[in-house]
């Protein structure tokens, strides 16, 4: 049980949730690929308020309002997401260009 | 919490495991159920990691917000816009995935080498306070009493943004249209007429 184990395994669902988040054509599985990056960044607030500070948990704290702001995000995506899919009919993030150029 | 160590290292092992293969399924999967059924899987298992970082309270929040709430959120959202739809086959789209996994890998080993060459201040001497939710509890009401009331705050707009952008637009005035006839579909919402952008 040590620190580098557990931001080891944070860095190794950052990456996952990064690889998703580019490649994936399904909007929804885009928020899902936010929620993963959200986790693990969590797993690091929580991991370093452990062993680097162990009497007053401030990564705790941070990690309760990550997991709030969280919540809000995903429920204003899929808002957004169920809106867009409302006026394109689609949910493909190929069609989605209308501020791209 | 005083479990054994290695109880906590084994525990650890077959939590690391599912979590990474969970949010690989997540990923890879073509179905997007399976994705949201997975990405259960890996809250679930980060809760596990918490209960091992001796963080209560947070693994408790984690499960009600995240599996209670957000996972079922992503469920109700792929119902509503599920349409069985195959994407069109973009042309070298194999050098975008493989360029990402590239990426991705090359972070991850910049991580790994930060990681394990920064010597952290680690001190094991000092033992967790005894009721993780006391402490939480006195930090949100003395030093962190700004950003809770902030939250609070934050979750309202987005209570009220999430409805605005996602309900249907009503056509106003035309409900007394329809309760004089005979009601055949009285259970649907007279909706403005609206032309996909193509």
């Amino acid at each position: 049980m040590n620190l580098e184990y557990f931001l080891l395994l944070a860095a190794a669902l950052f990456c996952i949730g990064i690889y998703g988040l580019v490649t994936s054509r399904n909007a929804v599985r885009v928020l899902m690929s936010i929620e993963l990056l959200l986790n693990a960044v969590n797993i690091n607030l929580v991991a370093f308020s452990n062993f680097l500070d162990g009497q007053n948990i401030r990564g705790q704290v941070f990690t309760v309002f990550v997991i709030t702001i969280a919540a809000a995000e995903a429920a204003v995506g899929l808002a957004i997401i169920l809106s867009i899919y409302r006026n394109r009919d689609t949910v493909d993030m190929e069609k989605f260009n209308l501020l791209k150029w | 919490m005083n479990l054994a160590e290695g109880v906590r290292l084994v525990s650890l092992i077959i939590l690391s495991v599912m979590m990474l293969g969970t949010a690989l399924g997540v990923v890879l999967f073509e179905n997007i159920v399976y994705s949201a059924f997975t990405l259960g899987g890996v809250f679930i298992s980060i809760s596990g990691l918490y209960i091992l970082l001796n963080a209560d309270f947070v693994s408790a929040a984690q499960i009600l917000i995240y599996v209670g709430a957000v996972n079922v959120l992503i469920l109700f959202a792929i119902m509503l816009v599920n349409k069985q739809e195959d994407f069109e086959v973009l042309p070298r789209r194999w050098i975008r995935k493989v360029s990402t996994a590239f990426v991705s890998l090359a972070l991850f080993a910049l991580l790994a080498t930060m990681v394990l060459q920064t010597n952290w201040p680690v001190n094991p001497s000092k033992q967790p306070p005894a009721s993780s939710v006391l402490a939480i509890g006195i930090h949100f009401f003395t030093d962190y009493l700004l950003p809770f009331e902030l939250a609070s705050i934050l979750l309202l707009m987005a209570l009220v943004g999430a409805v605005v952008i996602a309900r249907r637009e009503n056509i106003v005035g035309e409900e007394t249209a329809i309760v004089s006839e005979e009601p055949p579909h009285i259970f649907e919402l007279p909706e403005r007429p609206r032309e996909p952008i193509s």
